[in-house]
């Protein structure tokens, strides 16, 4: 009897041990340095080598499907090398309805990955032209919109409109953050406020969608950009297309939503590779020297 | 801090159902009851009309005021007709357009704010939704002109804030506010739309939660057993509500009070960060 109960004990050990190591390896993004281990592409499954992920700027070589990746790695090859200084990276939100497990949530995302929130930002250089630049990292909580957004974004802008500084921001977000309430519908009327001082600021506010973007983030602060520039495939929108399938009763068309379809339909400016955003997003500063020429941007 | 649940308060899912209830006054009653004079006017001048809005020039106790809000309808012939009140772009396009032109003729915004949301569509989608959405929270938020919105019935996500940043917030009394519907909350964080009585106890989504959260300005009461027990009592309340803000709002230059609503939001459910010390 008690053989037969070891016996268990390790079958089962060592069946968790291979749903471990297995989770292990279907967790998402490519970890710089680690690079003998292999990934599959989300969209075609062709597996390729960590190291060869990162030299391809995690864009699958195969299909050129573009993984999502973290506001560090969206920082490190967009801006100059060394360039980036983050700024208020301890802002973080509180639980404002009390709903029940989400502080140990935001506990445990935030050890994950060593944000304090979503959202990740700083002062930077990009081909020598200072930028404030931030990103909605999606590894936190799918780069939800809470307090900690809002609060975040608003210092932001201050700081950009302060230093007469371009604002770049790079959108991904499943929306609004639903263990919030009420308090994360309004931190779209918030940070639309904020663009709204940009705006009279005179600042240029540039916005890259990255997938996916959608609900409170699109119909907020992301869709109010001077340019508005998309990865390929990305999909942007205000309903979700499992919403929109369950509202009209029937399948949506490939692309629908897509970033090519929302070029279509007059909603972003340009579609940019990832290996060319740099370049562009240089050009477009270059295009807009005029705005700030002679301008201090030290403070 | 949490609210002190009376005996005889109404459970939050009540409200909910109270809130949507068929049998309470719509958009059509309240300026019939409240605006004089009232001229509807249509259209987003870029590509059609869109009646989930409704909006026009009316007079309130003898002033003229632009009043915007969502119609559901209320029978199934009207619903049809307004999308059960839930707004594409062109109809957050109209409300703009209203609002500017409010502004331009010095012209008080009073909203009426009652939709289950922004219409999740694919036509919605592909001629903008975001943007119309995120333009008028920003439009919004630095018009200069008063703007009084009030929550009559059912405030649901963005499709009900796009009309909904103002310089003094009501709530009816049985009205909710929140993120996305209780069935929604449900089905999204516990993947059972079951459970939807809970989610809106949780979601601290009525009228009294909300003031005390700071999130709305102020409570309308309604008469005992809802607004539609009897309208005429509870439209006396939001005519004194109207009247109060303007009154307040009355003498503060447009520039001014576009700097105040910015700062309000600015502001608004924030949470005490730490990192503003560092600034």
């Amino acid at each position: 009897m008690a053989e037969l109960f070891e016996e268990r004990k390790k079958t089962f050990f060592n069946f968790r041990s291979f749903r471990r190591e297995k989770a292990k390896k279907a967790e998402g993004l490519p970890k710089p340095g680690d690079e003998k281990e292999e990934v599959a592409c989300k969209a075609c499954h062709k597996v390729f080598g960590r190291g060869e992920w990162k030299e391809n700027l995690y864009v699958c070589p195969s299909c050129g499907f573009h993984m999502p990746i973290s506001g560090k790695i969206r920082m490190g090859i967009t801006l100059d090398e060394g360039s980036f200084q983050e700024l208020y990276p301890d802002v973080k939100g509180g639980d404002p309805i009390h709903f029940p497990g989400y502080p140990e949530k935001t506990g445990k995302a935030r050890e994950k990955t060593g944000l304090s929130d979503s959202l990740y930002g700083g002062l930077g250089t990009i081909d020598s032209f200072p930028v404030l630049a931030a990103v909605l990292d999606s590894t936190f909580f799918m780069g939800s919109m809470g307090e900690a957004v809002g609060d975040k974004f608003v210092l932001l802008v201050e700081e950009a409109i302060k230093r007469h500084l371009p604002l770049l921001v790079f959108a991904s977000s499943g929306g609004a953050r639903m263990q919030e309430g009420l308090f994360s519908l309004m931190q779209m009327a918030k940070t639309a406020a904020a663009i709204g001082k940009f705006r009279e600021s005179g600042g240029l506010y540039l916005v890259v969608f990255t997938n996916p973007t959608t609900g409170g983030v699109s119909a907020s602060f992301a869709s109010l950009g001077d340019i508005a520039l998309a990865e390929p495939g990305a999909l942007i929108g205000f309903a979700g297309p499992r919403v929109i399938r369950q509202t009209i009763g029937e399948e949506l068309p490939e692309g629908f939503q897509r970033s090519q379809f929302q070029l279509e339909h007059g909603q972003i400016d340009k579609i940019v590779e990832r290996k060319d955003m740099k370049g562009v997003l240089s050009q477009v500063l270059r295009l807009h020297g005029n705005v700030y020429e002679g301008t201090d941007t030290k403070e | 801090m949490k609210a002190q649940t009376q005996k005889n308060e109404l459970k939050a899912y009540e409200r909910v159902l109270l809130a949507r209830d068929k049998e309470r006054p719509n958009i059509v009653q309240y300026i019939s009851c409240l605006f004089d004079s009232f001229l509807e006017l249509s259209g987003d001048r870029i590509a059609k009309e869109d009646a989930s809005v409704l909006g026009g020039i009316g007079f309130f106790e003898g002033r003229p005021v632009t009043v915007i809000g969502h119609h559901k309808g209320k029978d199934l012939e009207e619903n049809l007709s307004c999308n059960f009140g839930m707004p594409g772009p062109e109809g957050f396009r109209k409300s703009l357009r209203l609002m500017k032109q409010a502004e331009k003729f010095h012209r008080p915004v009073i909203t009426l704010l009652d939709t289950s949301g922004a219409y999740p569509g694919m036509e919605a989608e592909s001629n903008g939704q975001s943007t119309a959405i995120a333009e008028n929270l920003l439009e919004m938020g630095r018009l200069k002109t008063p703007v009084v919105a009030i929550v009559t019935g059912e405030g649901c996500s963005g499709g009900a804030l796009a009309l909904g940043v103002a310089d003094k917030v009501w709530m009816l009394e049985n009205a909710v506010y929140s993120v996305l519907s209780p069935e929604g909350f449900a089905s999204i964080l516990w993947k059972d739309a079951g459970r939807k009585e809970e989610a809106a106890e949780r979601m601290r989504m009525t009228a009294r939660e909300l003031l005390e959260d700071g999130l709305v300005d102020g409570v309308i009461p309604e008469p005992e057993g809802g607004i539609q027990k009897d309208p005429q009592k509870g439209m006396e309340e939001v005519r004194k509500a109207i009247r109060q803000s303007l009154e307040e709002l009355d003498g503060i230059p447009g520039e001014e009070l576009a700097r105040r609503r910015q700062e309000k939001y600015l502001h608004i459910a924030s949470c005490s960060a730490p990192g503003q010390e560092e600034a």
